[in-house]
């Protein structure tokens, strides 16, 4: 595999794209009514859409997803937990999109490699961070038990948003200053659903930007298992 | 569901007029071929007829997202992942306007989904078969989706306005579909030995299945004759299933794959093929639930429901407080 600074970037993007989308597909049939199954459909093509732009932009986008061990994969370990609850998977779309938004505004404003794909991401992640502040706040401010299992589900992803803020090599983006404008926006949005802003660490030392150096939670290896076994029980067959 | 009323329903605007003359326009309007609109007045059979058809076509829909949903995790390219996603998207979304066209009848969409759940109303029987190998989404694409087109193409011209204009969007996205999942037969057959062989296994599953999608034959079909009297239907189960049998075996032969019915042949005399009988005694077991899969599916599909009830019960009480809130702030 290369290792420009572009493909260390793209790979780190492509891959978050990549694994998100993977976990939103596994909602497929099991969504709480009918317009989730668009809904979550629609945003996990549109993040499938980003990751076979970006992987191209590295290699073959399908030996990349398909013949790549867990070690090799550069996502963060916040695009790979599972989907839990539909609280948890809001929270996860919410923390994420929330990120992705920004850092591809950013992009997007700049002349780099990604700014075409950037500004044309910031559209549809627009969509995509609109519809989990909706889900945040009617969970949040819902009954007694969505507000429960809402502020449970922001909880136990916390410790996976630091990560997000670690530098990655061939973009240029000032993340300290990225991070706080997350800070602040998350704060407005959980505050706005009578959520409490967690308290626990963002930057365990374990898990500090691990996701981007290939190491992985343990559900991830179980994933690529199902997304990787048809592709790899046929070498050289072509779909 | 709420029987829709008399007094309750749509018609309730006309009340007053007296029903033969009510029928007599309801049965002239079908007669020049013009459209029944949510508004009009019409029998009560023609009502409930229409509403267990439309619902059970939108059950359809949706409990047809869980075979192919299968795959979206295992699809072995990411070409074929995005595919797969739009397809079972497009099929929620043909699920929503369905249930839609069955409300503007009176219906309730909350309750059609209880009568599904509940098992009171039914489904495709074909979405009862497995999905265990990647052929299968293209060979679901190939005949389920070909089937469905047979079947939905003259529905754009049914009676009731809400049906019709509803097939017209959802052929338009079935085509491009059954196109998609021949394209991937077409490319498997190019490939390996084992994806021929595996094309081949699907189609010899999926072949028989496929036929029983148009119903039974037509001197056992009981509804028929009536919803083709009030062009709800507008051709035969037995007309359809010819036609899409000779629709598809060309297609079968430019994708070199058998058909396994040793009976069929073209007849030169009909100008149409002859082909074998299906089995009727299974396709009784699988619409009385007792098919390979009837139990997973409505397991499935229950689950979501259920697991899915506190989030709508926070969606309402989140939008009856924003309502509240709303109606203090004009007010103060």
């Amino acid at each position: 595999m290369s290792s420009t600074p572009v493909h260390t970037a793209a790979l780190a993007l492509g891959d978050d794209a990549l694994v998100l989308s993977h976990r939103l597909g596994e909602w497929a049939g099991h969504a709480p009514v009918l317009e989730e199954e668009v809904a979550l459909a629609n945003i996990a093509l549109d993040l499938l859409g980003q990751a076979r732009v970006l992987l191209s932009l590295v290699g073959d986008e399908d030996e990349l997803a398909y013949l790549r061990e867990e070690r090799e994969f550069r996502n963060l370990q916040l695009v790979e937990q599972p989907n839990g609850d539909f609280a948890h998977t809001m929270a996860r779309q919410l923390y994420f999109s929330g990120y992705q938004g920004m850092l591809y505004e950013t992009l997007a404003a700049g002349d780099g490699p990604f700014s075409a794909l950037a500004a044309k991401a910031v559209k549809e992640v627009a969509y995509h961070r609109d519809h989990a502040e909706h889900w945040v706040a009617r969970l949040g401010d819902g009954t007694a038990q969505s507000h429960e299992r809402m502020q449970a589900a922001c909880e136990a992803l916390w410790r996976f948003t630091g990560e997000m803020f670690q530098p990655v090599e061939g973009l240029d983006v000032e993340w300290e200053a990225l991070e706080s404008a997350w800070l602040e926006y998350v704060t407005g949005v959980l505050k706005q659903a009578t959520l409490t802003v967690p308290e626990g660490p963002r930057k365990g030392a374990w898990s500090a930007g691990a996701g981007r150096q290939g190491l992985h939670t343990e559900p991830f290896g179980r994933m690529l298992a199902e997304m990787q076994h048809l592709r790899r029980s046929h070498p050289g067959a072509s779909w | 569901m709420t029987a829709p009323q008399p007094d309750a329903s749509p018609a309730s605007s006309s009340a007053g007029c007296a029903e033969p003359e009510l029928q007599r326009h309801f049965d002239a309007t079908i007669a020049k071929d013009q459209r029944i609109e949510p508004r009009d007045w019409m029998p009560e059979g023609y009502r409930k007829t229409l509403i267990r058809q439309i619902a059970q076509h939108a059950h359809s829909e949706i409990i047809g997202m869980q075979p192919e949903g299968e795959w979206i995790t295992k699809a072995p390219s990411l070409r074929r992942k995005a595919i797969l996603f739009a397809k079972v998207q497009d099929e929620a979304g043909h699920g929503l306007y369905l249930y839609s066209a069955a409300e503007t009848l009176g219906a309730d969409r909350a309750e059609l989904t209880d009568r599904l759940i509940e098992g009171r109303q039914k489904y495709s029987s074909i979405f009862n078969y497995p999905t265990p190998s990647f052929a299968d989404v293209g060979v679901i694409g190939w005949f389920v989706d070909g089937a469905a087109i047979c079947n939905q193409v003259p529905l754009c011209r049914s009676s009731y306005g809400p049906y019709a204009r509803a097939m017209v969007r959802i052929c338009k996205e079935e085509s491009f579909h059954q196109r998609q999942g021949y394209e991937l037969l077409m490319t498997m057959m190019r490939g390996t030995d084992a994806q021929r062989a595996m094309v081949q296994d699907a189609v010899d599953r999926w072949w028989w299945p496929s036929l029983m999608m148009f119903g039974p034959p037509d001197d056992e079909s009981p509804n028929s004759a009536r919803s083709m009297a009030w062009k709800i239907k507008r051709h035969s189960n037995d007309e359809l299933r010819q036609r899409f049998v000779d629709m598809t075996v060309p297609q079968a032969e430019r994708l070199g794959v058998t058909l396994p019915d040793p009976d069929l042949r073209w007849n030169e005399e009909r100008g149409r093929h002859d082909f074998g009988t299906p089995d009727w005694s299974e396709l009784q077991r699988v619409i009385s639930g007792d098919g390979p899969c009837n139990a997973e599916r409505m397991e499935r599909r229950r689950t979501a429901h259920e697991e899915g009830t506190w989030v709508r019960e926070a969606a309402s009480a989140h939008a009856a407080r924003q309502a509240a809130r709303a109606q203090e702030g004009a007010s103060a």
